[in-house]
């Protein structure tokens, strides 16, 4: 019993860091929508196009988005000692860790994948395509999320270690993004059939929880 | 509870801080922890709360069944470990629902370091001496048996160090065990010093170069 109520306080915390002045609550949200809303700008009113290509960028634009904010989930609490108190707790630190990704996702991935449909409107997605994708999006950011951790808990002791982390991450998120997209494609037709990209996604997510988890508390452990 | 420390040794980036540090505390017992600057004060502090890996050496806790040292402690360093955008009340309050065992509650703990007024600010309006207030009011909020303190005393007024070596004087008189790396006098009159000698910088390996000096 003890475990869950700190985890929802460490979850709650987050939460309310994120909604108050300085929290990056939702500012990925608008950074994913500022990408979604360039592309048919730069691509021109070529609406057959924008709907063939519609789910690859929604997946981009939702890699690109996950970065936002990332790279001060360890660090700000490095910086001001919360991370001492946290090691302090009567839980290992791999909870702590999991607690504070899971509160991220709330806050990135989870709003992205909710508003994903709506996106789906500026590149000309069907009813099918904007449901397929946002379901993806809901199954594959997790992954996102836990491998973006790892990168964040390296950088959490570096100054300006934002742009290292995108760089250490980004290749990491390759997988995700491949199966991501082929199951968000295989649901307009194609010889795949839409479950079987999605499952090896939701697998992905569930080895990027597991790993992520340990090697996030291992690289803050090891970075003191 | 008790802690026994056993030769232990500091090396923070292939350098050696100090080394065959041995002491001992008991229920109620108080050490006051000397040195010059860059001696090693706060590493020697960030090795007993789990933060930094001794290079060797042994911590023992007795008395204190399961649990691990760093459960059994509270530090309260430079860095105060406050979230600038929650209210003190809010800091306290997830403090107090992370570490467990549950004292006083916020505005209680508040009321004793006399910034009761302080509840419902953000600490960010709060002032360098009334932010260390609030991490001081950690001590209250939470039972633990051992106080880790890192200057304790940097940017309090005179009538908040009396209140805080009221503190020590009434957590040691119930059982409870202080270290604090301090220069003050504060409250600790009767308190053992470790003074901790910095190592010879060019020395390859010096044996003894920590010396104790017990008074």
């Amino acid at each position: 019993m003890g475990v869950i109520r700190i985890l929802a306080a460490l979850v709650a915390r987050d939460l309310t860091l994120a909604s108050r002045v300085g929290g990056s609550g939702m500012l990925s949200l608008v950074f994913f929508l500022m990408i979604v809303a360039l592309v048919p700008f730069a691509l021109g009113p070529d609406l057959n196009l924008l709907s063939r290509i519609g789910p690859a960028i929604l997946w981009l634009s939702a890699v690109l988005a996950t970065l936002i904010g990332l790279d001060r989930l360890f660090q700000a609490d490095e910086e001001d000692g919360s991370l001492d108190l946290m090691t302090a707790a009567p839980v290992p630190l791999e909870l702590v860790v999991l607690a504070k990704v899971i509160a991220h996702w709330i806050t990135t991935g989870l709003p992205l994948a909710l508003a994903s449909p709506l996106f789906g409107l500026l590149v000309a997605l069907d009813g099918t395509a904007m449901a397929a994708t946002a379901l993806t999006l809901l199954v594959g950011t997790p992954a996102l999320t836990f491998v973006g951790a790892v990168g964040a808990a390296l950088t959490a002791s570096i100054r300006r270690g934002g742009l290292i982390l995108a760089v250490l991450v980004l290749p990491l998120m390759i997988p995700t993004l491949i199966f991501g997209v082929s199951a968000a494609q295989s649901a307009l037709g194609g010889t795949v059939p839409f479950a079987t990209p999605l499952m090896i996604l939701s697998g992905l997510s569930l080895i990027a929880a597991l790993v992520g988890t340990f090697a996030a508390a291992a690289a803050l452990r090891w970075s003191e | 509870m008790r802690l026994t420390v056993d030769a232990l040794c500091c090396r923070r980036s292939g350098r050696k801080i100090f080394s065959g540090l041995t002491f001992a505390i008991g229920p109620g017992e108080a050490i006051t922890v000397t040195g010059r600057n860059g001696a090693g004060k706060s590493s020697l502090l960030a090795i007993l709360s789990g933060r930094l890996r001794p290079d060797s050496g042994r911590l023992t806790v007795h008395d204190m069944g399961e649990a691990a040292l760093p459960e059994c402690l509270h530090a309260v360093g430079h860095r105060d470990g406050l979230k600038s955008s929650l209210t003190a009340a809010e800091n306290l309050a997830f403090a107090q629902s992370l570490l467990g065992t549950k004292r006083l509650s916020p505005r209680a703990a508040l009321d004793r370091l006399g910034l009761a007024h302080a509840l419902d600010l953000p600490v960010a309006y709060l002032s360098a001496g009334q932010r260390r207030r609030v991490a001081l009011a950690r001590l209250l909020v939470c039972a633990r048996p051992l106080w880790l303190l890192d200057e304790p005393t940097a940017a309090l007024d005179t009538a908040s160090q009396g209140v805080l070596a009221g503190l020590m004087a009434e957590h040691r008189a119930a059982g409870g065990l202080v270290i604090a790396a301090t220069h003050q006098a504060l409250g600790l009159e009767d308190a053992r010093n470790l003074h901790i000698a910095q190592a010879a910088p060019r020395a390859p390996e010096p044996a003894d170069d920590a010396e104790e000096a017990w008074a």
